[in-house]
């Protein structure tokens, strides 16, 4: 009888795994199957020359034409122009660097301001369906304005739709929803722009045929993804000799990242001579795993991370590059986007933004605003920073 | 249980308030008007049938996993199912092209089926349900990954979001299932032969065969029932938040025990109820939505759910070991 089950069980298995698509898709795992628009080949020492935002524009314009605003609309609300506003943030979750980062130039930006206060609330794990019932909770209670962070771009839609019926002003930072569930989207790098400064650096690092494995939070996270297709994309394009191993989820686990990376590390050995760690999680996990191997002078780790969780790496010599956008400047921005949508300074059809410190910042894709370049830290200037 | 003849109606409804479920009421009770004296937003009808959509999923999961419980059991992969019909319902509907509806049905035809497995296991081969559902909780959330490829399907029609974001003479449609579900079952447990049995093998397994119960054959049917509810469940959740990912649910079979638990229920098995069972999932919900709509923020909203739950069953047995004292 016992035999029956287990092999009942094993077929069941082996249904499941066969039936399931055998993707004859040739990206790399983890990426999304949205369409790709590379940037042009070269290194990153020419990306100054890259962002230069005229002529990315032309390029754009080329593939796609300049996009309609595609935002969504509150209903008529108060005219709060001028007046103080009460603002809530909810980023995919709360108790970790990046987002404490985000935060910090929130706060940074309703103090210059002066009539804006911002709350940051979201649950203490990155979960789809604690974050809606957070924003609901502050439909009902009644706020100006939603500033999010979404864990997933559809779950979260209908909630900020809602927000919107209700005549509260929504924007979007770090991980957008579906354009017409939020005004505008806070783009803190374009994923193209990132994706050729990770392969840039691994290339430089370890040459034109370099071996690497991706550790990644999920399969479908939507910026993981969006950036290991653009990955995939540019190197396709620039490095064809470049070779993929594979790509392990990590979620945004401190554990499961070492767990990943030390995986990457025993399954290829030798083989292996970088590891893109795509989330602020897995870098300075995965940068720990390749040193606790010793192998720094055989493994790049090149990823996204903030400064703080790096310094040890790059200090001693075991990282050389960082990437990341400044994240204390997109919560900034985000608000001052805020604040310039409520006051009627920015409506759909303007092209760009004042945002404070930052100065000017472009609309892009229809309805996001570009905060620039990404960032990338080294051991010469990782030191200036703390976050 | 029928009334006791001499009893007046005074002393009938003494003995249900000092039920595990009356006191549980009162202190449900006790937090929502406190909670209404500090904000006026909570004590709203939209904002409590808001609620009620929230709870739905966990409350229709709670039901089998109350009958579970009481027989001595648990069931830790309702999450995994849960996340796994997600993926098999969008799967099919958008990969391989089936109509939604049919969809719907291979979707929670394929949840019974792993709840089935569960109860197979634990019933013919005897792997303790802890770890059977221990090893399933892990296997179906992989099977889900597996077959949906990290694809998540989204796009569906719009009469679909009738079942999750919708509502039914003003009330959101899922709650109306919720309550009948309840009903239902609350009724089968009280009134019925299988109702007792669950009882008779939670209290003693082997008595239970001895005096001719089909332990077997119960087991079996509640552990495909629970696989069979966390379907429906899943379901909802996906009309809810208008998309599929391997993730979902995760974690949900924490929020569903506490609730039993809360409820009232043995978790040594033998005793329990559906009431207790809803007033545990309604009290965590309003305890959840009241202290954010009060100001207080997420992380420190767990903390204070922590020490009610804590605070609830400890009242609760010190007032139940009185009763029995007195």
């Amino acid at each position: 009888m016992k035999k029956i089950f287990a092999l009942t069980l094993v077929l069941i298995l082996l249904a499941a795994l066969f039936s399931a698509p055998l993707s004859a898709q040739d990206r790399w795992d983890g990426s999304d199957d949205l369409a790709t628009n590379p940037l042009e080949c070269g290194m990153m020492s020419d990306m100054g020359d890259m962002y230069d935002y005229d002529d990315e524009d032309e390029d754009a314009d080329d593939d796609m034409g300049m996009m309609e605003y595609d935002g969504g609309q509150p209903a008529m609300g108060d005219d709060m122009a001028g007046m103080d506003i009460v603002l809530v943030d909810v980023p995919k979750l709360v108790g970790i660097g990046y987002f404490a980062a985000t935060t910090q130039g929130q706060q940074q930006a309703a103090a210059e301001l002066g009539n804006v206060t911002v709350t940051t609330d979201a649950p203490t794990e990155a979960n789809i369906d604690d974050q809606i019932q957070v924003i609901d909770s502050y439909i009902t209670q009644g706020v100006d304005g939603i500033l999010f962070a979404a864990n997933d771009p559809v779950a979260i839609a209908p909630v900020l739709r809602s927000a919107l019926e209700a005549g509260i002003h929504v924007v979007g930072y770090d991980a957008n929803s579906e354009p017409d569930a939020r005004e505008w989207f806070v783009n803190q790098a374009e994923f193209n722009g990132i994706a050729k400064a990770m392969i840039d650096s691994l290339v430089e690092q370890m040459d034109v045929d370099a071996s690497f494995g991706i550790v990644t939070s999920t399969f479908t996270t939507p910026n993981q993804a969006r950036w290991i297709a653009e990955m995939w994309a540019y190197a396709s394009g620039c490095y064809p000799e470049l070779e993929w191993l594979e790509t392990l989820e990590a979620q945004e686990d401190a554990v499961l990242s070492f767990q990943q990376a030390q995986t990457l590390i025993n399954k290829y050995g030798d083989d292996l001579d970088g590891i893109f760690a795509m989330t602020s999680v897995a870098t300075p996990n995965s940068a720990d795993a390749v040193q606790q191997a010793g192998l720094c002078e055989d493994i790049a780790v090149v990823g996204l991370a903030t400064p703080n969780d790096m310094k040890p790496y790059v200090n001693q010599g075991c990282v050389r590059d960082v990437i990341l956008w400044n994240p204390v400047d997109l919560g900034y921005a985000a608000v001052y986007v805020m604040r310039a949508v409520i006051d009627g300074e920015f409506a759909p059809g303007d092209t760009s933004v004042m945002a404070g410190r930052l100065g000017e910042l472009m609309v892009v894709n229809g309805s996001e605003v570009l905060l620039g370049p990404p960032f990338i830290f080294t051991a010469d200037n990782i030191n200036d920073f703390d976050f | 249980m029928k009334p006791i003849p001499n009893q007046t109606i005074g002393e009938r409804l003494r003995r249900l308030a000092f039920r595990q479920e009356g006191v549980l009421f009162f202190i449900m009770l006790a937090a929502a008007l406190f909670l209404a004296s500090r904000t006026d937003k909570f004590l709203t009808v939209d904002n409590l049938l808001q609620q009620g959509r929230f709870m739905t999923e966990v409350g229709l999961i709670a039901i089998p996993m109350t009958y579970i419980i009481i027989t001595g059991g648990i069931d830790l992969s309702v999450g995994s199912i849960l996340g796994l019909t997600a993926i098999v319902l969008g799967w099919t509907w958008q990969e391989l092209g089936f109509p939604l509806e049919l969809a719907i049905i291979i979707g929670i035809a394929s949840g019974t089926a792993a709840g089935l497995v569960n109860g197979l296991f634990i019933v013919r081969v005897g792997v303790p349900p802890l770890m059977m559902t221990l090893a399933t909780l892990a296997l179906y959330r992989g099977l889900a990954e597996g077959i949906s490829q990290a694809k998540s399907a989204r796009g569906y029609p719009e009469w679909f979001f009738q079942l999750g974001q919708g509502e039914t003479l003003g009330i959101p449609t899922q709650l109306w299932l919720l309550l009948i579900a309840v009903i239902v079952f609350a009724v089968m447990l009280a009134r019925t032969r299988l109702g007792r049995a669950l009882y008779a093998i939670g209290n003693n397994e082997t008595g239970a065969r001895f005096s001719g119960l089909r332990v077997n054959r119960t087991l079996l049917l509640i552990y495909a029932f629970s696989g069979l509810m966390s379907a429906i469940a899943g379901t909802i959740f996906v009309s809810r938040v208008s998309t599929t990912r391997s993730d979902m649910g995760m974690g949900i079979e924490l929020d569903v025990i506490a609730a039993v638990v809360l409820g009232g229920t043995s978790i040594f098995g033998g005793s329990g109820s559906i009431a207790g069972t809803i007033i545990g999932v309604a009290l965590i919900q309003l305890l959840k939505n009241g202290l954010a709509l009060t100001g207080v923020t997420s992380d420190a909203t767990i903390i204070v759910i922590g020490s009610v739950l804590i605070f609830a069953i400890l009242v609760n047995n010190f007032i139940q070991s009185r009763r029995l004292e007195g």
